[in-house]
């Protein structure tokens, strides 16, 4: 789950993370009115969107004066970056930046445990760093058992500072933040830049926040901070009925159990010379009920041409699956031609069910995706 | 022989008196498992399908000689079930319970490295050594005794391969799901090593999919320790990029672990990749 800067430097600040001061606005007027109470000559206006890459697109602006605040405050409100509509900005304080760095914790699957990442190339797309120039990154695997003892976070800050003055303040400022990275179950804590100021202060410029989705049920302060976008909403919807559903923009509605399968399923249909409509795992059983949600779900899209269920009957045998889906059928009303595969365990007796049915059954993958992609593309003519 | 598992296991189930525990301790003893104990804390003394239930972990072994635990309490509880089974004197953990908060099983696994105990999961369905042991939850009649060594990051994916694989008459040595979370135990590295190891092992089957670089790893592995053939199939070509495809560790984030990627590897160390699983005993046999 994604939160915005604002947040993030709300966690920060919470933490004793020093940040820019800066107040969140969602019009013009209040922009000005930050600018007048921050007592800054010079502020920084910035896009608040769930996205990276706000200031290529424009959506990051310095002011000097009401006329540019305003200025660039209307520029900025309402406009679109990939995809995401800017409906609040941040105004925050100019800083008179005279070194940047990059800092920040994440999960690192390899080591199988939280890491400390840092740069003395701040301010840059760390991930372009790592690519072209990955001798520049400084990695330190954190033992959760033990956390950062003050002497991680003094050899980690001598690593990136050359100021002891700068080191005092960075050695809390690590720790602080990797506290809240675990207290919060985040999957991304990051600070970029991190600025020693002109006047020698460690400063969090930048914040960024991920969380772990699994850790939300025991997270209600960032689970309240959920902002769903349009897909997203459609996901959750899904996620509430057990499905785990990705939206695509094909023909081929696919219902499957299990995520492999499900991806398998779709790369299929595209080498086969469909276009999948969607991820869709129904998960382990796939009892009428579930297998009605799914439909309704699938056929929701107007795209939808067809739809492909794909069963692997493992503990759930096909027979019971095939029941089921004679069962969820008597209550959907759909001209939407729909392609079975049953696979596994009583399979023969599964598909017996299905005969004299209105449903295309096929007896392996290959054959129930070729003929869905078939039917698919006969129904765009 | 088989890896990790085989006739010697002595399972104790965690959560035997939940749902999905006692369903799956019953077919993991009708499959023939040796399931010797589970546990539920302040039900020691009482029997679940006539199997003695421990209030601890550490009874399971005492009484019982369990060697081997399978998890499938629920995912806040997960942490400590681990730690208690590392805890315990077992050898090999499996973990089958999904949605864990990641960070309780960067914990978990790390006290488990530090107790020498080998952990499998969680958000996997298990593993099995046909004729043997099945410890998880896959359906034991889709395989076969036989000389394959399967690995994969999913479940029911596995089973078709693994379908395909019997109907060819291929059976296998051993079959690991390693599980679907970007921070789980044992995986590919570990895995490919002891398969090369297995004398009853003839050749291994790898089942990836997108997010993280694993599989780019395992292909450099190969390439560089494995003599036995091995065959691979990654999922998730045409998954969107930032978007979790069902299982948490299924991502391409920053452009980064997408499946060609992972396939280009994979023919970089000359290791053979299935357009569909269908033709994996085809790309085995070729070898």
């Amino acid at each position: 789950m994604k939160i915005h800067e604002y947040q993030a430097k709300d966690f920060f600040t919470q933490y004793s993370i020093p940040v820019a001061e800066g107040i969140v606005c969602r019009d013009v007027d209040s922009c000005l009115e930050t600018y007048k109470n921050l007592f800054s000559e010079v502020v920084v206006i910035k896009a608040q969107v769930h996205t990276g890459g706000r200031g290529k697109a424009g959506g990051v602006k310095i002011a000097k004066s009401p006329q540019e605040v305003r200025q660039h405050a209307e520029a900025i409100l309402g406009m679109d970056i990939k995809g995401f509509k800017v409906d609040r900005v941040m105004v925050a304080q100019g800083v008179n930046i005279a070194s940047e760095y990059y800092l920040s914790f994440v999960i690192d699957r390899n080591s199988r445990s939280v890491v400390l990442i840092m740069s003395r190339e701040g301010g840059m797309d760390i991930e372009e760093v790592a690519a072209t120039a990955p001798e520049k990154i400084i990695k330190i695997a954190i033992d959760p058992l033990i956390g950062i003892p003050e002497f991680l976070a003094r050899k980690a800050a001598f690593m990136l500072f050359d100021s002891f003055d700068v080191v005092k303040q960075a050695v809390p400022l690590i720790q602080n933040l990797y506290k809240l990275f675990t207290e919060t179950d985040a999957s991304l804590a990051e600070i970029n830049p991190l600025v020693v100021t002109k006047e020698g202060k460690l400063i969090a410029i930048d914040g960024k926040m991920n969380f772990d989705d699994n850790a939300l049920y025991r997270q209600p302060e960032v689970e309240a901070l959920f902002e769903p976008d349009e897909e997203e909403k459609r996901e959750q919807d899904a996620k509430s009925k057990g499905f785990s559903y990705v939206h695509l923009k094909g023909k081929i509605g696919c219902m499957v159990n299990g995520a492999g399968l499900a991806m398998a399923t779709m790369d299929m249909i595209k080498l086969y010379g469909g276009e999948p409509a969607n991820f869709l795992d129904i998960g382990g059983s796939s009892n009428p009920n579930k297998v009605i949600e799914a439909m309704k779900l699938l056929t929701s899209d107007p795209e939808v041409n067809v739809v492909l269920i794909n069963i692997f009957g493992g503990i759930t045998r096909c027979d019971d699956v095939a029941r089921g889906l004679i069962e969820a059928f008597k209550y959907l009303k759909t001209d939407i031609p729909v392609v079975i595969r049953l696979t596994g365990t009583n399979e023969a007796e599964g598909r017996e069910l299905l005969k004299g049915t209105s449903f295309h059954s096929a007896q392996t993958m290959s054959m129930a995706i070729s003929k869905s992609v078939e039917l698919s593309k006969s129904r765009i003519k | 022989m088989s890896i990790l598992i085989n006739k010697d296991t002595r399972l104790v189930v965690q959560g035997i008196t939940g749902r999905d525990g006692g369903f799956h301790a019953a077919k993991m003893a009708e499959y023939g498992t040796n399931v010797v104990a589970g546990t539920s804390p302040g039900k020691g003394g009482q029997h679940a399908l006539g199997i003695p239930v421990f209030n601890s972990v550490a009874d399971a072994v005492t009484k019982e000689g369990a060697n081997t635990s399978v998890i499938f309490v629920p995912a806040p509880f997960v942490k400590d079930a681990i730690m208690e089974a590392a805890d315990s004197g077992v050898s090999l953990i499996i973990c089958i319970t999904e949605g864990v908060p990641t960070l309780d099983v960067v914990e978990a696994k790390r006290y488990a490295d530090l107790k020498g105990v080998s952990l499998i999961g969680p958000n996997c369905p298990g593993l099995i050594s046909p004729g043997k042991s099945l410890v998880g939850i896959m359906p034991g009649n889709i395989f076969k005794e036989g000389r394959t060594g399967v690995i994969s990051r999913s479940g029911t994916l596995t089973y078709e391969v693994v379908y395909n694989l019997t109907l060819s008459g291929i059976g296998q040595s051993t079959a690991i799901g390693v599980g679907g979370d970007p921070v789980v135990g044992l995986y590919y590295l570990e895995l490919l090593k002891m398969f090369e190891n297995d004398p009853e092992t003839d050749s291994i089957v790898l089942i990836g999919e997108i997010g993280g670089d694993a599989e780019e790893q395992a292909a450099q592995y190969i390439k560089d320790h494995i003599t036995k053939p091995v065959a691979a199939f990654i999922a998730g070509v045409t998954a969107p990029a930032g978007k979790r495809m069902g299982h948490a560790g299924a991502i391409i984030s920053s452009g980064t672990g997408t499946a060609k990627e992972k396939t280009d590897a994979f023919a970089k160390a000359g290791v053979p990749v299935a357009s569909e699983p269908a033709q994996i005993p085809d790309l085995l046999r070729a070898q």
